[in-house]
């Protein structure tokens, strides 16, 4: 089937959750019927500003066979009611039977505008999609954040997902036929706007697009109750630091007010996929670990042996946060 | 200010979440119910909202007769009215739900002053599925914004604010409108005991909404296999930390 996917730009190119959304829908592309006259599977990507920011060969090395680009012109910054008419617009130009984006906040936001404008269903935080024999699709989706999941058929036209980022890895595609490693050619599209498509818009303040956040960091240094206080992170900062990362907490700490909750990792913070998550004085309620779950290696300092976060991780170390990272820190400083 | 805010009772889950034998259901015999973070966020706002503005919150649910706790939890934070839209027994989608509550607010504007707000959480907790704010939106003609951690009562409407990828976003948009928030936004408050007891005597209003069908249709939940065992213990205290340097080093994560 055809499949479109919006793709969200940073300063560094398109997010890392975008290139998860473009595997998962070219996956879902091959997977239909072969298209017509023997051409493969139409994978579109659109993207949100001017036509020389989209990045055609990284796009073409996902699969992408053609793409669309939204110019300031036409429509300037994001209006999710805007981006969804966008969509639903392009959806008679390529023929798309599905619909695709990350599951970032404003891939579920302008997604769920598409569903109320197409009056379909939308599958929110999709691990998995393939096409059912009835032209319905058999969908595996997040419930509880991951820590559940329910299989489920959506039955819509077009079949509108968003992606569980978390859950899917990005990979560019495989050997590619000869005809398709061309890069897609960049189209502009001019969208069909009234002006109650952007009577919600975003002003957006200044600020770095793709450096390291909580959402992105290779590295997370994470503090619960144990740290016992806003003055106990200071060693936990000073690690993050040292490996080139970020602390995140748990809820016991924004809800103590020690932390601001844009540091939260969990269910209803931030979801992590770190290469490597080191767990401080963090007791592992599931809502925790359904944030942290997905990292790549989780190492854990806990004084209680038996505290539930130690049959979910890696590593751990027994032992008092507040001596063993000082004591990681100088033995780290002191290799250095 | 007339403001509603929609919760949803879900169950609190434990140490792990078990399905049902039938793999349809969350098995709840052993859990208590509670309403999600955000929400709680969100009834705390409008609480604080009508507290500086003056006017009422009405709570609103979808649910079983038993999601009256959670309305009456929400009246002893401060809400005004409950108003129960029963499930008749059934997993309602986003659609059905949005439709519900779309019926409530017209009604309620049929009667007297309608909603100037409607509140909602970002997504629910269990079910996930981050829509039902902007579907009952265009159900009602309102704008929407989503994923709010700061909201603003202006001359003109509301500012809304919310962080994305390193940057704030700030929304300005007039009423009557929908704003879905995060936990984060507030701090919510405990109850009171006098709230308590005022919740306990309150009437809650009940309706039976009408059933929609929905393009999106569970099969069956499971819990997925978890790729970890149990910890290797590296050692105890300070003594642990060269075993943890060697870790780091072999990870690949120092420089």
């Amino acid at each position: 089937m055809n499949v479109l996917c919006l793709v969200e730009l940073d300063d560094a190119g398109v997010t890392d959750a975008s290139l998860r959304a473009l595997t998962f829908a070219r996956s879902l592309a091959s997977a239909g019927s072969p298209g017509q006259g023997g051409a493969g599977p139409v994978l579109a990507a659109v993207a949100f500003g001017p036509a020389g920011r989209v990045p055609a060969s990284l796009l073409g090395r996902y699969g992408v066979t053609e793409a669309y680009a939204i110019e300031p012109a036409a429509l300037d910054g994001y209006a999710p009611l805007a981006w969804a008419r966008t969509l639903e617009g392009l959806l008679s130009v390529t023929l798309a039977g599905a619909v695709v984006a990350a599951g970032t906040d404003c891939g579920s936001e302008v997604l769920a505008h598409l569903a109320a404008l197409t009056g379909q269903a939308m599958a929110a935080n999709c691990i998995a999609a393939s096409p059912a024999a009835d032209g319905t699709l058999d969908v595996s989706r997040q419930r509880w954040a991951g820590l559940l999941i329910e299989d489920a058929t959506l039955d819509g036209v077009p079949a509108l997902l968003t992606v569980a980022t978390d859950a899917v890895p990005p990979v560019p595609a495989g050997d590619l036929p000869a005809d398709r490693r061309a890069d897609p050619e960049v189209r502009v599209h001019e969208p069909d706007l009234d002006t109650g498509d952007l009577r919600v818009r975003a002003a957006v303040s200044a600020g770095r697009d793709g450096g390291v956040s909580l959402a992105n960091a290779r590295v997370v240094v994470g503090g619960g109750r144990g740290v016992g206080g806003p003055d106990g992170f200071a060693p936990l900062e000073e690690l993050a630091s040292l490996l080139g990362g970020v602390v995140g907490v748990s809820r016991v700490v924004t809800s103590q007010g020690w932390r601001p909750h844009t540091q939260q990792v969990g269910q209803t913070g931030t979801k992590i996929t770190p290469e490597l998550y080191l767990a401080c004085g963090i007791s592992g309620a599931i809502q925790h670990m359904a944030g942290c779950g997905s990292a790549k290696h989780i190492v854990v300092v806990n004084t209680d042996p038996s505290a539930p976060i130690l049959s979910r991780a890696d590593y751990a170390v027994i032992g008092d946060l507040s001596e063993v990272i000082p004591a990681l820190v100088a033995a780290l400083k002191e290799r250095a | 200010m007339e403001v509603a805010v929609c919760v949803k009772r879900v169950p609190q889950v434990g140490g792990r979440i078990v399905v049902t034998p039938d793999g349809q259901d969350v098995d709840t015999r052993m859990s208590g119910f509670a309403i999600s973070p955000h929400e709680e966020c969100a009834v705390e706002e409008a609480v604080q909202i009508t507290g500086r503005l003056g006017g009422t919150v009405s709570v609103l649910t979808l649910g079983p007769p038993e999601a009256a706790d959670q309305l009456r939890d929400a009246l002893a934070l401060g809400a005004h009215r409950a108003v129960l839209l029963d499930d008749g027994g059934r997993e309602w989608g986003p659609a059905g739900t949005a439709a519900a509550i779309v019926a409530e607010a017209r009604r309620r504007a049929a009667e007297g002053p309608g909603y100037d707000l409607l509140l909602l959480g970002n997504e629910a907790a269990d079910t996930g599925d981050y829509q039902v704010g902007v579907r009952v939106a265009h159900g009602l003609g309102w704008p929407c914004a989503t994923g709010i951690k700061q909201l603003e009562l202006t001359g003109d409407g509301v500012r809304a604010r919310r962080e994305y990828r390193g940057r704030e976003e700030t929304f300005e948009f007039g009423l009557p409108a929908v704003v879905t928030v995060k936990e984060g936004i507030n701090l919510p408050r405990y109850p009171s005991l006098p709230g308590r007891l005022r919740a306990k005597r309150a009437a809650i209003e009940e309706y039976q909404p009408q059933w929609h069908p929905e393009g999106l249709r569970k099969r069956a939940l499971r819990v997925p296999d978890q790729p970890r065992q149990q910890a290797t213990v590296l050692g105890t205290g300070t003594d642990a930390v060269p075993a943890l340097v060697r870790l780091l080093d072999e990870l690949g994560v120092l420089k």
